[in-house]
């Protein structure tokens, strides 16, 4: 987020665009409902009518996958229309001429015809996006996990600066993260192509100071994305994995193909909290603490580094993360020695410019947001002030492009996922509460009434729901939350594993794969 | 901001024009009894606990809606404000089961502690008391109408931190009870069960399920952990008895940050005492896991062995 969670209820227009936060983000949702009674304006974009969609002032539903159509015909309009920040486009960013070019042919009535959005509504948007004083764009998945996922990303950008709504309190651009920590990690490196701190892998200079730090010589090559990694384990490139906190086998797209590539693996190691349906397939399993059960920081969706603190002692002869990978590198070699959580900060904070000034005597009370370089520096509430952290923000022209798999007549319906208020990604937790269990045991697939209909379902009916790669069965449920022609299904539950359906197509840029479209077919079980 | 001069107790004392006699007398460091408002929430006046005697004023005001004046002169605890108070607290406990030795909430119950700083032992009146049904249909609330005052921070609650209007005031008079829409159990209403209402409640109506029966307030270790759950990573108190997590509650003492308790949260804690939770290192020999111990699984167990055997 480029802003804080807190400046959301101060905001005047808020466009939230394949964002189910209601459900995924229910915290960040108050704030939403916050900033309504406040009288701020809220434009959702969505295909599904969500709870999000329901409090909206205008609702678009636009086609899965077709958000580069809308986006660039907002920002038709408002350059057309004139209503963009001239002169924050003129001091501030760069290449304004090939964006202007580029979206010349998106117009509200290109946008009608091809999405089905009147022409009125991407104008009535457009200008109230425009000229709202204080106006921020929310996103989540809806927009990443497409074939042209960053390209989505860079047309959001694109709308923020051409109206100058960015490095300001309460107007900026908000991807909200999906989990607690997983800034933090992506911060800290997890990434195939990133040091800690986003320094670049290929990078000599970075390379030789981390090589300095840890007294070793380091690969100058990029990693493997994880959906790489996956399909050279299939192919015999990859023989071992070590996996941590994460559940592939329901997690990641295409899951047969996963399970089979795992399978094929010379050696698997899972460190987890509990057997998941990837452990299972494990040689070796080593037991990890919990969030109650460990010392450290978790970053969260507004670059908040903040303290956790162990509240209990891990269960059994479970250990924290970081001191199981401190006990394999030693063992591997490599004599990793750290006394405590505090003592890694230290060298964090030692690699890692935006995290510099961060110690955790100054995380006591509501921790810090970075970029917070030095002892002295307060933390940053939101980015960009005043300038861009590259200098000028450039714009990119981004033209449409359609999903990797388009339905036909053998597979008529399109398949858009993503999760439920009750529970949590792959269930490994909250499938262990008795009392979500309680109250949401069983997935059901959204398919609208008319659908239904036509396939001669009925509420709670046993359907067979096949893709090219896979196939489940599920109950569904008839709502009108989905348009015609869309159906939507948690990835939560394994007895009706959705991402064994979904297309593993992938962007690029940023190798996310294309969870919210793929074509599949529906059929009715006795 | 101006500052205005008044009096509390007959001490001067300078205040921020704007705000309640209730804020400027907790400023000053008099505990003013509350029960219906919350910081969080918005301005009641319902229960008339606060009531503070103000100098020229005909009543006694409820503190938490009057606002400060120049040269107002306030006593916060005059004969005539106790004598209300706990005539109040007496009209209050006509209509309340005196079950504190078993109640959940017995130590952590408002009425209970006013009850006792004001020493309010024998109930004058007698009448007619509620005798409602147990709301115990889900497995993660206790809605007890009998214990309910009335306060209504459950509804507002309810309505302002989390938009969700679950519950609201039902009927009139003796008969007015909070309730949900159409008077439906809990488990039929559209609620998420994010125990803020509970979080609120200041007497035993809105309970947490989980902790039921499980520990008395006072044997209660009070630790504060990030939740692990969702993108916020909120602040929440784990409740812990002789070493085990019973249940999750709001963090105490956070009122301006409320609100943040929600279900996933809490719930992620029975977690910890789930019998698929790996307690060991486990290595699949013949397709089956084995428990193992730590050096066994880093590959050390022949190393380990072989110095073992130098030391004999």
């Amino acid at each position: 987020m480029t802003n804080s969670i807190s400046e959301i209820k101060d905001t005047d227009f808020i466009f939230a665009i394949g964002t189910n936060t209601t459900e995924t983000h229910p915290i960040i949702s108050l704030e939403v409902k916050k900033a309504i009674k406040n009288g701020t304006k809220l434009v959702v974009a969505d295909p599904r009518k969500t709870e999000m969609a329901e409090l909206a002032d205008i609702h678009i539903s636009h086609p899965s996958g077709s958000d580069l159509i809308l986006l660039n015909a907002l920002a038709n309009v408002i350059i057309t229309e004139e209503l963009y920040d001239k002169e924050f486009v003129e001091e501030r960013t760069e290449n304004f001429q090939e964006l202007k070019e580029t979206v010349q042919k998106y117009t509200p009535e290109y946008a009608e015809e091809t999405i089905g959005i009147s022409a009125d509504t991407i104008r009535e948007v457009a200008r109230g996006y425009a000229n709202a004083d204080k106006a921020m764009i929310l996103y989540t998945m809806g927009i990443t996990q497409h074939i042209c996922g960053t390209d989505n990303v860079l047309a959001i950008a694109n709308l923020a600066m051409l109206c100058g709504h960015i490095g300001k309190p309460s107007t900026g651009v908000n991807p909200l993260r999906g989990q607690n920590n997983v800034q933090g990690a992506c911060d800290m490196g997890g990434l195939p192509n990133v040091y800690p701190g986003y320094q670049k892998v290929v990078d000599e200079k970075v390379r030789e100071k981390f090589e300095k730090a840890w007294g070793v010589s380091l690969n100058p090559n990029n990693g493997l994305s994880v959906g790489e990694m996956m399909d050279n384990a299939y192919e015999g490139k990859v023989k071992g994995i070590y996996i941590m906190g994460e559940n592939p086998v329901l997690s990641d797209p295409d899951a047969n193909h996963v399970e089979e590539a795992l399978k094929k693996l010379d050696f698997l190691v899972v460190q987890d909290i509990f057997l998941t349906e990837t452990a299972m397939l494990a040689d070796v399993v080593l037991p990890a603490a919990s969030f109650a059960e460990k010392d450290g920081t978790f970053t969260n969706t507004e670059r908040r580094v903040q303290r956790i603190r162990k509240a209990i002692n891990p269960v059994g002869q479970s250990k924290e993360d970081w001191e199981i990978i401190c006990m394999v590198a030693t063992a591997m070699g490599y004599p990793m020695n750290y006394d405590s959580a505090e003592d890694i900060m230290k060298e964090i904070a030692e690699v890692t410019p935006s995290y510099g000034g961060i110690t955790y005597r100054r995380l006591e009370g509501d921790g810090l947001q970075w970029p917070c370089p030095t002892e002295d520096h307060p933390g940053t509430p939101y980015l960009h002030k005043g300038r861009f952290a590259k200098g000028k923000g450039s714009f990119h022209a981004v033209e449409f492009v359609p999903p990797n798999e388009e339905t036909d007549s053998e597979y008529p319906f399109v398949l858009t996922t993503g999760r439920r208020l009750w529970h949590y990604h792959t269930g490994t937790m909250s499938r262990r509460a008795d009392g979500l269990e309680w109250k949401y045991p069983q997935e059901k697939l959204e398919i609208n009434p008319e659908d239904a209909a036509k396939l001669g379902l009925r509420e709670g009916d046993k359907v067979k729901v096949a893709s090219r790669r896979g196939e489940i069965e599920i109950a569904v449920h008839c709502t009108d939350r989905v348009p015609p022609g869309t159906v939507f299904g948690s990835f939560h539950f394994r007895e009706s594993a959705i991402n064994k359906l979904t297309n593993p197509a992938r962007d690029p840029k940023a190798k996310i794969p294309e969870y919210k479209v793929c074509a599949v077919k529906i059929q009715k079980l006795a | 901001m101006m500052s205005v001069k008044i009096t509390i107790n007959g001490r001067p004392v300078i205040a921020q024009e704007g705000i309640t006699v209730l804020e400027a007398s907790k400023q000053a460091g008099y505990d003013i009894p509350t029960l219906c408002h919350h910081p969080a929430l918005s301005e009641f006046g319902a229960c008339r606990l606060c009531v503070v005697e103000i100098k020229g004023m005909r009543n006694l005001p409820a503190s938490c809606v009057t606002k400060i004046s120049e040269g107002m002169e306030i006593q916060t605890e005059s004969a005539a404000v106790v004598e209300a108070r706990k005539t109040i607290l007496e009209l209050l406990l006509a209509n309340h089961p005196s079950d504190c030795l078993t109640c959940q909430m017995s130590g952590n119950c408002k009425l209970q502690d006013y009850a006792y700083r004001y020493q309010v032992r024998n109930v004058s009146f007698c009448g007619e008391t509620h005798n409602y049904p147990l709301d115990d249909s889900n497995p993660y609330i206790i809605r007890d109408n009998n214990k309910c005052i009335l306060c209504g921070r459950c509804v507002r609650a309810c309505a302002e931190i989390k938009g969700e209007n679950i519950l609201g005031f039902a009927s009139r008079g003796f008969n007015t009870k909070i309730t949900t829409a159409l008077d439906k159990d809990f488990k039929d209403s559209d609620c998420v069960y994010c125990h803020t209402c509970v979080a609120v409640c200041p007497v035993g109506a809105l309970r947490n399920k989980e902790m039921e029966g499980k520990a008395r307030y006072w044997e209660l270790e009070k630790k504060t952990v990030d939740c692990g759950l969702c993108e916020n990573a909120c602040k929440f108190d784990l409740n812990i008895k002789d070493g085990k997590v019973i249940g999750v509650s709001a963090k105490e003492g956070t009122p301006e940050r409320f609100g943040q308790p929600c279900l996933k949260g809490r719930l992620a804690v029975n977690l910890k005492y789930n019998p698929d939770c790996p307690q060991k290192p486990l290595i699949k020999k013949d397709g089956e896991f084995v428990p193992v111990s730590w050096e066994e699984a880093l590959g050390l167990d022949e190393l380990i062995s072989k110095m073992e055997s130098f030391e004999k």
